[in-house]
């Protein structure tokens, strides 16, 4: 809204049809972008115009748009989520762009992370990994009253940072080793730090992990990249928690 | 037909336990055998998939993002009520649902409404015992905060982004029951069709959003939970692929559609900027909480807010609402914003916009205060509009976000379909002519987890459900209708986008059928709606082709209904003559300007029957019955 103008970016963006092995680059100019646009709303005028001239417009995935679902995610100038710290794809805005710029936009690469389309990739090793614990095993039905048990602010405050990862995969992509801790240790230490999540402690670090390596995600060797770019700022210490926990696991069986 | 809203006798009070308790069971390892297809993960689906798989059914789980985790209900951010009364605010269950059925101003279902209110304290034990990270005080306790339609503080929440954590909460249960085998997950699918067997609701058709690929699938009921339709006008918070495809086909299949018309504009969203832009963010509305709504009192005054000093400043809320203040409900806020901005004082660029300033709050509690509250909204705020929140106020606008009608359900959600039920936003049954703030996810888990699981078992011990499989004609016919549409839209290769003709429905129901409505423009609307739709169908331009990843194909199948649905909601409206809630007919208000119902000729459920392409709908209606509570004029002064 302050100090709104339009401007013109050059894309160099990855195409990559379905079933195919190897994708390319492809280059498009988008004209007229307000800075006040979003970079999801930038390529959406670029989908305008493919249209109109017959062209297959790219695809990419994104739905809530306001970095809550996790659903986006793109490498822009070779940094998952793009420039900005602390957001998603689709909470970036023109605005940190220059008129003229040249953009490379890619999908979030990882080997567990296979190509689907243009710049969709497929995450669904995420699911398998809460599969195997990202939960307390309750049944809906008459638990206690919620306040039988009282939690220190301080504890469910960290319960909450870590909780609210989105589960979107810049960790992986952003990893040199392609590891999915951050990711995986969000959910083991939003419940380490809660009483609802001490019985199946164990069980559940050990479990995720082993799905974790299972699906072919790297190992951590703390290069603090995940953390840099994870747009809920999730940080490491969650990881060497998730470490914590995965020994008393190991010691106990 | 005859609407039939199986609404158990007995005191209210007691209504649904003593029917609980006498619904018919599923024995145990009959269960097992029954298969149920639960459509939708957000709270509605995945409480819901989750609990009949804990239960012990076979469920199928189908959803259009990549993964369940991803519905929109992830994007709520203010929180969730319950009758806890931890405050020792006065709250009860009766409060909960008087405030409830008053703030929808009187066109909602008691029973409905009062189940609703007795469940909302189930619910927040529930997900503490999932381990939902829920606001806490220094003692431990859970904390709570008042939202607006509300005198006492009732609210959960967990920071700004309680829709995540509850929905996260949902997914975790979900996926353990994946785990367990009981659910079978089917992400990235779009159903386009319910399959009837004997008029029952028995399978449904969808498209493989990868490989393009029809898919049939068969079970015992299907359980719909595909959330609300506010994106047919183009502008919404709502996330870009939320739609009313999948309601809106079991609609042409016999389900009835509820109260279409009723639709929440929500006060405070970021303003449009511009015109390729089609979501607009949401601000809680918590933030009425402490922010104070005001335009300057001079038309077209240019002034930066700073510079307006504060006797030149209209803080309209608090002065026509001295008792609510900028809590009111959400259409009175919403309405109010708009007349402001008709009467030329809007400001910013647009001048569609006011102000929601924190100046106030900051000087009495302190700027960490105000960060601990609202941080990551002040955030956002920033982010968006590179404007700092802490130093000049927020501007806001008003903008589509919810739709309390949708299919037709009787006490146990069920639709007009025998076996298909409905839950969460995509039904219509507890909020009325107007939702009160957090409250919709109330609902959805209140339907997912605490009543489906009761009433689905009593429809199934009840029904005969002879074996059917895909091979079914049935299925056979309803595949080939689909595979036409397809074709249909990728052959038209016409001048129009998909997004050009969904701005051009979307800004026409805004105009017509949004805040403010009269006779004329929806009657104009009605004549309209059918021209786009028929350039729509003959120059429409969509890439690509069916078996293949495919959005704009999507996109294009959405709209095609978005713009049926249209007219009905004008429809709806127009036969509506009396304002009530979110629905305002400019012919039918008070002299000070509040929405005037006409408790004669409308206290009914408006439902609307399909009668086939180009036939006018029929209209049916349920009395609504007031036996516990008086209605009255709303009023927030
Ligand atoms: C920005 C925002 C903030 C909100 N904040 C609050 C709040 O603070 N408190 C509150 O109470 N309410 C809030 N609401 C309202 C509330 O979030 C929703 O009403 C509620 O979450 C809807 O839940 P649902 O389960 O019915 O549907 P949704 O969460 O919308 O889920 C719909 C599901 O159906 C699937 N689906 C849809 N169509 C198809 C199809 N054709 N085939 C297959 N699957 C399909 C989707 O993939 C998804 O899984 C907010 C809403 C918005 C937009």
């Amino acid at each position: 809204m302050s100090e709104t103008k339009n401007i013109t970016v050059h894309l160099k963006v990855w195409r990559q049809k379905r079933n195919e092995k190897k994708g390319r680059f492809e280059s498009y100019t988008v004209k007229d972008v307000s800075t006040d646009s979003s970079f999801l709303e930038m390529l959406d005028l670029l989908n305008e115009d493919l249209t109109k001239s017959g062209k297959e417009p790219l695809e990419f995935d994104s739905d809530c748009r306001e970095g809550i679902c996790g659903t986006c995610g793109l490498v822009i100038n070779g940094v998952a989520h793009g420039p900005q710290q602390a957001i998603a794809t689709c909470q970036l805005h023109m605005r940190k762009f220059k008129d003229g710029e040249t953009l490379t936009i890619e999908p979030f690469r990882a080997k567990p992370f296979t190509p689907i389309k243009d710049l969709i990739v497929d995450r669904s090793a995420f699911d398998r990994i809460i599969s195997k614990g990202g939960y307390v095993s309750t049944n809906a039905g008459s638990p206690q009253d919620a306040n039988a048990i009282l939690i220190p602010k301080k504890n469910s405050d960290l319960a909450m940072d870590a909780a609210s990862c989105i589960g979107c995969g810049a960790c992986v992509a952003a990893c040199p080793n392609a590891s999915a801790s951050l990711f995986t240790s969000a959910k083991i230490s939003q419940y380490a730090l809660l009483p609802q999540g001490q019985p199946e402690a164990t069980r559940r670090a050990s479990q995720m992990v082993d799905q974790m390596d299972l699906e072919g995600f790297g190992n951590c060797s703390n290069h603090g990249e995940c953390e840099a770019v994870c747009p809920k700022q999730i940080t490491i210490a969650n990881i060497a928690r998730m470490r914590r926990e995965f020994f008393k696991a190991a010691l106990r069986s | 037909m005859k609407l039939d809203a199986k609404i158990p006798g007995g005191q209210l009070e007691t209504k649904w336990s003593s029917y609980k308790s006498q619904l018919k069971l599923v024995n145990p390892a009959n269960k097992r055998k029954h298969e149920l297809i639960v459509v939708g993960t957000g709270l509605a689906g995945g409480a819901a998939a989750a609990s009949l798989g804990e239960l012990g059914y076979k469920v199928k789980n189908f959803c259009i993002q990549d993964s369940p985790r991803r519905a929109h209900s992830i994007a709520a951010q203010g929180g969730i009520n319950a009758s806890k009364n931890y405050q020792n605010d006065g709250d009860s269950i009766w409060r909960l649902f008087y405030d409830t059925i008053k703030g929808g101003d009187f066109r909602g279902r008691e029973a409905n409404t009062y189940r609703l209110a007795e469940l909302s304290a189930n619910i927040i034990d529930q997900c503490v015992a999932q381990g939902v990270p829920f606001a806490r005080e220094y003692g431990g306790l859970l904390a709570n905060r008042s939202f607006g339609g509300a005198q006492v503080s009732r609210t959960f929440y967990a920071r700004g982004q309680t829709g995540q954590q509850l929905l996260l909460g949902a997914y975790g249960s979900l996926m353990r029951q994946v785990d367990a085998g009981n659910v079978e997950m089917y992400p990235r699918r779009e159903m386009l069709d319910v399959v009837l067997i004997d008029g029952k609701a028995r399978g449904i058709i969808c498209r493989n959003l990868i490989t393009g690929e029809l898919e049939r699938y068969v079970g015992d009921a299907v359980i719909l939970c595909t959330g609300g339709y506010s994106p047919v006008y183009y502008l919404s918070t709502n996330a870009v692929n939320s739609n009313v495809t999948a309601a809106w086909r079991c609609h042409k299949k016999g389900a009835v559609m509820a109260n279409p018309c009723y639709t929440q504009i929500h006060p405070t969203c970021i303003p449009q900027e511009g015109d390729h832009q089609s979501k607009l963010t949401l601000m809680s509305e918590s933030l009425r909480n402490d922010g104070r709504v005001w335009v300057p009192k001079k038309e077209n005054d240019s002034r930066k807010a700073s510079g307006i000093p504060e006797n030149e400043r209209d803080y309209f809320l608090e002065r026509k609402y001295p008792s609510f203040g900028n809590l009111v409900p959400r259409d009175i806020a919403s309405r109010n914003a708009k007349e402001v901005c008709d009467e030329n004082k809007g400001v910013g660029s647009t001048r569609r916009a006011v102000f929601l300033d924190f100046e106030e709050a900051i000087g009495r509690l302190g700027e960490n205060v105000i960060a601990e509250r609202y941080g990551n909204l002040f955030d956002m705020y920033q982010n968006l509009t590179g404007e700092n929140p802490y130093k000049t106020p927020m501007m806001i606008y008003p903008a589509p976000h919810y739709t309390m009608g949708g299919l037709w359900v009787d006490y146990n959600l069920q639709s007009t379909i025998p076996g298909l039920h409905v839950l969460g936003e995509a039904n219509f049954s507890d909020h009325g002519a107007n939702r009160l703030g957090a409250s919709a996810l109330m609902q959805g888990l209140a339907d997912g987890y605490f009543v489906i699981p009761y009433t689905i078992g009593s429809f199934l011990a009840s029904t005969e459900l002879p074996k059917v499989d895909t091979s079914h004609d049935a299925f056979n016919e309803s595949e080939n209708d689909i595979k036409q549409t397809v074709n249909k839209l990728l052959s038209i290769k016409g001048g129009k986008t998909v997004r050009e003709l969904h701005r051009e429905l979307g800004y026409l129901m805004l105009d017509k059928v949004g805040m403010a409505r009269d006779k004329e423009g929806l009657e104009e609307t009605i004549e309209k709606i059918p021209k786009i739709r028929e350039e729509f169908w003959n120059n429409i331009n969509v890439p690509g082709s069916s078996d293949d990843l495919n959005k704009s194909l999507e996109m294009a199948g959405r709209l095609a209904d978005f713009l049926e649905l249209g007219e009905l909601m004008a429809r709806d409206a127009l036969n509506r003559e009396e304002s009530c809630g979110g629905h305002f007919r400019t012919e039918y208000m008070t002299e000070e300007g509040e929405a005037l119902r006409n408790d004669k000729d409308f206290t009914h459920v408006s439902a609307w029957e399909y009668q086939g392409e180009g036939k006018p709908h029929v209209l049916h209606k349920e009395e609504l019955e007031f036996d516990r509570v008086t209605p009255s004029q709303r009023s927030y002064k």
